[in-house]
């Protein structure tokens, strides 16, 4: 292993095991020493309604309402597109919307007050139905060859519908955010976030400064996996227009239930795959697939492009037509979570070949393995894989993990007694950073370095660390190219007043993508170093010469420069009288590249493999008639504990990418996204396979077990 | 001398408010016990976890009223103890600490275990840090960070 990979301690490690952290909710008063104001927002009871009108009940001396005649700017949020209100317009479109905020000194008397605002609704009939709803934000279409030709010529064409259901990314530190007006007339907006840039960018608008007008930091922030990219952006919003009406510091915490309910969550999916089969292989595919968006636009956009561009799996198939909508339904808003639309596409296409497998009779490792691609093979978007594909040797390193081979064989034959065992199989990649050409034409990122006098070395950019280190592997980096020893080079939470904008903390890209430009800015500091002096270095990206332009329009060329590969084996035993599924052991295979501290990698790597095991099997959400989402606490929404699957294998398996650092490749996501298919296809073979029991949705339960198995009784 | 009289991190103290106060808020608000986080205010997290009388109590589900007269602590000050280096270093050895918000939490509940347990099985661990929710790491980091401690730090507990 490289130098580079060598675990270090982490620079966070002392302030977060001695609790000396300060995470939003921790300060006790402003940065000027002033009182916070606590600030709770008032949410719509209804999924569709007219707001006839607002009565707030006389406030106490100290206590504000807030709503969108407060908003001195734009009164819509900068995501994507502009369509989400800071505070709700003339109707609400789901239940929690924010209609209003009232903030005060006393949180208790704030919650009493709120009870006391009587809002008069006109109530309308929800849109609810992912099926049939009509109304959709992004309907996308892209293929190449010719699948009506193939689907004529086919020995026989299979069909079968997925589904997939929400997923919180329950990070244990809830959504919180403060803002605080500033002497020189700033807003200073701080919290648990991901992406300064991106509330710089909405609360500046909301506010009507202009950028110079506001400035955010990242403070220490407790767990994201997506769900801190766009919330941030609408709730520091809120408080910065609170903060500028009281002329005071506002904080919103959010409560464990508003967030569980409110927030953004992974969109629920129905994926409709068509193959065609010829001479054992597959040589179409037609799939048209729809996410749940909810009720505002937000992320589904490029949620969904990277979830449709990955339909066809990592498989061959030379025909393909995708259709992708995100369809509007009157639900929280879905956004970003680990995998970012991927992870619903893969699951159905895991399962389509594997039931495809099964039907024709062979082995569903063998089958899947004949159409694995190969470098210089053609993309779903006719871009190429310019970099070796490493999944056969990464299976062959599982075979040897777990057995997986024989075990597949032995366990798909008839079983009887009381505990039945399956195992299943699955494999994928994750593009590496941004679709498309996301990185060269929006997002443009800049890092600096900055040497001081005394010789320590400030890492510039605005990446957070949310738990996967950057806060480490940037200095880390930094360290090694300057070789002077990591103490001398320090990163801190980002401020939008000093650094520039690298871009925001998604898509797997802060190691590879920024911390590629921080290694060729220290071989620039190295270059013209001066002792005693203070100097300056500064990089951009710039798009690798290999790459295929990418049209989104047509969704051709290369969607990525390269991919992170995952191969996952997961081995289960049904108790039969009670529906419990065991998890005998989980076992994954990770290509992100080389691993920039190995320990920090393999802890991404487990912490995201569990999520993968859980969204397949526990974690339940779903709404009501209503529109409204029952399972808004832990007692009703279920996250692995350390009992769940104490025999889980993390195992890296290093194909170097030259773009990256030292070889390396996005790897935050990749976890995720193989574990769902296997653990469903291993349950579906302990229930005796797809003709006895035919599987199509996660998550699947205990109670999902028992009613599959009652169907044999009736 | 009507105040509720209790041990906070060895120190004699009185809190003279409501005895239905909870105590998460009081340890945060009223002493500055900044490292008991609040995770979800319904006992199901953990984050919240302080010891009682050396027993791993979520503070979101208790009332001031009940520590009357009882012992406790929390990270600010166990951490000025040889026991939590013990286990701040097997911590870092793994790179068991992410997002760090369920950390003192968890810190507490293997110092509930080794205390009771100085040996523990890999089993063992893995109930005690049950009631603790970390969503970072897929525990295998943090399960092996305790088993190390109480190897390495033998003799402490």
């Amino acid at each position: 292993m490289k130098e580079i990979c060598r675990s270090v301690k982490k620079k966070d490690h002392d302030p977060k095991i001695e609790g000396r952290s300060v995470y939003v909710d921790d300060y006790n008063l402003s940065a000027n020493g002033s009182k916070i104001l606590c600030g709770r927002l008032l949410h719509s009871i209804y999924a569709k309604a007219k707001v006839l009108s607002v009565t707030v009940p006389e406030l106490p001396e100290g206590y504000f309402w807030v709503d969108r005649n407060d908003v001195p700017g734009d009164n819509n949020v900068n995501i994507v597109l502009d369509d989400t209100p800071v505070f709700c317009r003339d109707t609400v479109e789901y239940i929690g919307e924010s209609i209003g905020m009232i903030a005060g000194p006393d949180e208790k008397v704030v919650e009493e007050l709120l009870k006391k605002v009587e809002v008069e609704y006109e109530e309308l009939e929800p849109m609810l139905d992912l099926r049939n709803g009509k109304e959709t934000f992004f309907d996308y279409h892209f293929g190449h060859g010719d699948v009506e030709k193939a689907f004529a010529e086919a020995d026989k064409v299979y069909e079968e519908e997925f589904i997939t259901g929400y997923q919180d990314q329950t990070y244990l530190e809830p959504q919180g955010m403060m803002a605080e007006p500033e002497e020189d007339g700033r807003m200073f907006v701080h919290g648990s976030l991901q992406c300064p840039y991106y509330v710089h960018g909405a609360v500046a608008r909301a506010l009507g400064t202009g950028p110079e007008g506001v400035h955010i930091l990242q403070d220490v922030t407790g767990g994201g996996f997506g769900g801190k990219e766009d919330y941030p952006s609408i709730l520091g919003c809120q408080v910065a227009v609170a903060a500028k009406k009281s002329g005071q510091p506002v904080r919103c915490v959010y409560h464990r239930r508003e967030d569980l309910e409110f927030t953004p969550k992974r969109h629920p999916s129905l994926c409709k795959y068509k193959l065609a089969v010829k001479d054992g292989r597959v040589t179409a595919v037609d799939a048209d697939i729809r996410f749940d968006a909810g009720a505002y636009s937000t992320l589904s956009a490029v949620v969904l492009q990277r979830g449709i561009i990955a339909a066809p799996g990592i498989y061959n198939i030379p025909n393909v037509n995708v259709t992708g909508k995100a369809v509007k339904t009157n639900t929280a808003p879905c956004g970003a979570y680990r995998g970012f639309g991927a992870p619903q596409t893969f699951f159905a296409i895991e399962m389509m070949m594997d039931h495809i497998a099964q039907d024709m009779g062979v082995d569903s490792i063998e089958f899947k393995q004949k159409h694995f691609v190969k470098q210089g093979d053609m993309t779903s978007t006719q871009g190429r894989y310019h970099f070796p594909v490493p999944i056969p040797a990464m299976l062959d390193e599982v075979d040897e993990l777990c057995d997986l081979k024989r075990k597949h064989i032995e366990y798909s034959k008839p079983q009887s007694g009381r505990y039945r065992r399956g195992i299943g199989f699955s494999s994928i990649f994750h593009g590496a950073g941004f679709t498309g050409s996301g990185e060269r034409d929006i997002i443009k990122a800049t890092a600096k370095l900055r040497k001081y006098a005394d010789g320590t070395v400030e890492v510039l950019a605005s990446n957070g660390d949310i738990g996967q280190g950057v806060r480490t592997t940037f200095p880390k980096i930094v360290a090694h190219e300057l070789n002077i020893p990591l103490e001398k080079v320090y990163y801190s939470h980002p401020d939008t007043a000093r650094v520039p904008d690298s871009g925001p903390t998604v898509a797997s890209r802060s190691l590879m993508t920024v911390g590629e430009l921080l290694r060729r800015a220290a071989i620039k500091l190295r270059d013209i170093w001066e002792d005693g002096k203070e100097q300056e270095v500064e990089e951009r990206y710039k798009q690798p010469d290999f790459m295929i332009p990418f049209y989104l329009d047509r969704f051709e060329g290369d969607a990525y420069p390269t991919y992170a590969w995952a191969v996952s084996a997961v081995e289960v035993e049904i108790d039969t009288y009670t529906g419990v599924v065991e998890i005998l052991g989980a076992y994954g295979n990770f290509d992100v590249g080389t691993p920039v501290d190995y320990n920090i990698v393999v802890g991404q790597m487990e912490g995201g493999f569990l999520q993968g095991l859980g969204y397949a099997s526990i974690e339940k959400m779903n709404y009501d008639a209503k529109g409204r989402i029952r399972n808004n606490s832990f007692t009703d929404y279920l996250v692995p504990t350390s009992m769940d699957v104490p025999n889980l294998v993390a195992k890296m398996h290093v194909e170097e990418y030259p773009g990256g650092p030292y070889g390396a490749k996005g790897a935050g996501e990749l976890p995720l996204v193989a574990p769902p298919a296997a653990y469903l296809e291993a349950v579906e073979m302990a229930l005796g396979g797809m003709k006895k029991h035919r599987l199509n949705a996660i998550p699947f339960s205990t109670e999902d077990v028992i009613l599959e198995l009652n169907k044999e009784v009736l | 001398m009507n105040g509720i009289r209790f041990r906070l991190n060895g120190k004699d103290t009185c809190y003279e408010g409501s005895a239905a106060d909870r105590l998460l808020d009081v340890l945060r608000d009223e002493y500055d016990m900044k490292s008991v986080k609040c995770g979800c205010k319904e006992g199901e997290c953990g984050a919240c976890a302080v010891l009682i009388d050396g027993v791993l109590i979520n503070s979101c589900c208790v009332a001031m009223g009940a520590v009357d007269s009882h012992e406790i602590l929390t990270v600010e000050g166990y951490r000025e103890t040889a026991r939590f280096e013990a286990l701040s270093k097997a911590f870092a050895d793994l790179s068991a600490v992410q997002c760090g918000f369920c950390i003192p939490g968890m810190i507490l509940a293997a110092e509930a275990l080794l205390s009771k347990n100085a040996h523990p099985t890999e089993q063992e661990v893995r109930t005690a840090l049950s009631g603790n929710i970390c969503r970072c790491t897929g525990y295998n980091a943090i399960v092996n960070a305790v088993m190390n401690a109480a190897k390495e730090g033998d003799g402490l507990w």
